[in-house]
């Protein structure tokens, strides 16, 4: 007897609505992941720095994806790991990797969010002009930047404990930011945080979202070049410490 | 014919503490099987293997027809875990749309909430829910995709007695429609009412399997209950004793030899008042069977 399954009634999509639903009504989570970046970004690059508005959007955008990713992904895998409800769901016939997807989706729902309401901002309040085709290079870019930093929070959330994960997320989250120039432009940093910067992934989100905006041309295929290295070196992460997990 | 779980040679290790030593085990269609042992036995590995989160180390197992390592077959088995960590922020209706996702034939989901008596709860977040509450919302999550195997981890664990006996009527009710059950627990007296087979595991391996009666007839203790004025002391030195406890000052002790036991008693303490002698019960089996007898404090 086949009958056509409605995609609500997919497991696919039943996991993503869950993940959602349960970071979405965790204030600790939902809260700080989008009125932080948002509101750093009207008070620093609105407010502080009209000059900049627009290559803020670009450089916040990258910080509150990287944020969203980190956190999502790092505190909610070591939180259900290690409270039993991945037990249960490989215990039941779930489909695993939908598990995965269904936290990527959410990611990127937040994501969205968090970019949508940055650029609705600099559009309204501080004049910020794109073409259409650069508004949404800009989404696209900032949105492919939330996967490696995904990968990241999957193989911390592995191996963290849920109250080491916020913790070692912060410190490396914080700092990586500001390394890579999201908060002040590099070329304002000391010289030898300047050339440290290259190394760092979100330097490279920031670089490749300013130079599809028109805001800055930059070498945008190092940056895709050192994007997609860093998202292969965060698969093999994510990979390694998915085999240390036997499920429990 | 063929059985609802059958475990062959069933081989265990965490790094080198062995925590399954070739366990076989056979539960035919239909029953209820009580699994029970003391912590630490091996009870919930034996349970993680049956429900395919590990591969066998050595010799196999076959649940419900197939593989459990297999999706497929899994989709026939329902389970509830001694630990759930349900996101605490979803509510009932949610989580049972997402199970009910999982399974190719499901039941409604107010059928299912139905089922477990939690109808009236669809709309709470799991975290709102009391203990009773939340077990019986898991039963649900596992009754959802019409299991012909439920296996069930200590569902009971952390209730009230009244809350624990409900649970317990509901589980049987699911043995009534015709699903075979697997029931670990600790809870001897709810294995007892519940079961129509024990299987008691002890240090990874299985020391007994038959019904109640079977294993409490086989055992040659009989419980003996009188007011005495004799102490602990006195009652040691008897010929055929086990062990006793006091309650209200009446005297109930496990015996060996109950002839000799109750001879020597009326002749060390002619007040003797309200003698009566009982089996064993399933505890006597159980503490017996698992050399813990002695452990417990007279």
């Amino acid at each position: 007897m086949n009958t056509i399954v409605r995609f609500d009634q997919t497991p696919s999509w039943q996991l993503i609505r869950s993940s959602f639903l349960t970071l979405w009504r965790m204030p600790a989570y939902a809260l700080p992941t989008i009125l932080f970046p948002v509101g750093f970004y009207v008070f620093f690059g609105v407010i502080l720095n009209p000059g900049l508005a627009q290559w803020m959007l670009a450089t916040f955008g990258t910080f509150g994806v990287m944020g969203t990713a980190l956190f999502a992904f790092g505190v909610s895998v070591s939180t259900e790991r290690s409270q039993g409800w991945w037990l249960l769901l490989r215990a039941a016939p779930t489909p695993f990797a939908a598990v995965l997807a269904g936290k990527l989706a959410t990611v990127i729902a937040f994501s969205l969010m968090i970019v949508l309401s940055m650029a609705w901002i600099a559009a309204l309040f501080a004049g910020v002009r794109l073409e259409t085709g650069q508004w949404l290079a800009l989404f696209a870019v900032l949105i492919m930047g939330a996967v490696p930093f995904s990968l990241v929070g999957l193989a911390l959330g592995m191996w963290l404990s849920p109250n080491a994960a916020p913790a070692v997320i912060n410190l490396i989250y914080l700092p990586l930011a500001i390394l890579s120039g999201l908060w002040i432009p590099v070329s304002q940093l000391p010289g030898i945080m300047q050339s440290l910067a290259v190394w760092l992934p979100p330097y490279h989100v920031a670089g490749l979202a300013l130079h599809v905006t028109g805001t800055q041309a930059g070498p945008w295929v190092q940056h895709l070049s050192a994007l997609l290295v860093f998202t292969m070196f965060s698969a093999v992460l994510a990979a390694v410490a998915w085999r240390r997990f036997k499920g429990v | 014919m063929e059985y609802a779980i059958r475990a062959t040679g069933l081989v265990h290790r965490y790094g080198k503490q062995v925590a399954l030593h070739g366990v076989d085990l056979a539960c035919a269609p239909g029953k209820l099987v009580a699994l029970l042992g003391p912590n630490g036995a091996g009870k919930t590995t034996l349970v993680k293997l049956l429900l395919g989160v590990f591969a066998p180390q050595q010799g196999s197992v076959q649940v419900a027809g197939g593989d459990p390592r297999q999706r497929a077959t899994r989709q026939a088995i329902g389970t509830m875990l001694q630990i759930s960590g349900v996101p605490e922020n979803l509510t009932v209706t949610e989580l049972a749309d997402l199970f009910a996702s999982l399974y190719p034939e499901p039941l409604s989901r107010m059928s299912t909430l139905g089922l477990a008596q939690v109808d009236d709860l669809a709309r709470r977040r799991f975290g709102q829910l009391s203990g009773g509450q939340r077990q019986r919302v898991l039963l649900a999550l596992a009754l959802i995709g019409q299991p012909k195997l439920l296996i069930l981890d200590e569902p009971g664990s952390g209730l009230d007695p009244a809350s624990r006996r409900a649970l317990g009527e509901l589980i049987r009710a699911q043995r009534e429609r015709g699903t075979t059950v697997l029931l670990c627990t600790h809870d001897l007296e709810e294995a007892a009412r519940l079961a129509d087979e024990v299987v008691i595991v002890d240090r990874g391996h299985i020391i007994a399997q038959g019904t109640p009666r079977e294993l409490t007839r086989s055992l040659p203790e009989r419980r003996v209950y009188c007011r005495t004025g004799l102490s602990n002391a006195d009652l040691e030195r008897l010929p055929g004793f086990c062990r006793v406890s006091f309650t209200d000052g009446s005297a109930e002790i496990l015996v060996r030899d109950t002839n000799a036991f109750i001879q020597a008693l009326l002749t060390a303490d002619p007040a003797l008042e309200d003698l009566s002698v009982a089996g064993a019960s399933l505890e006597d089996a159980f503490l017996t069977l698992t050399g813990t007898v002695n452990k417990e404090p007279a």
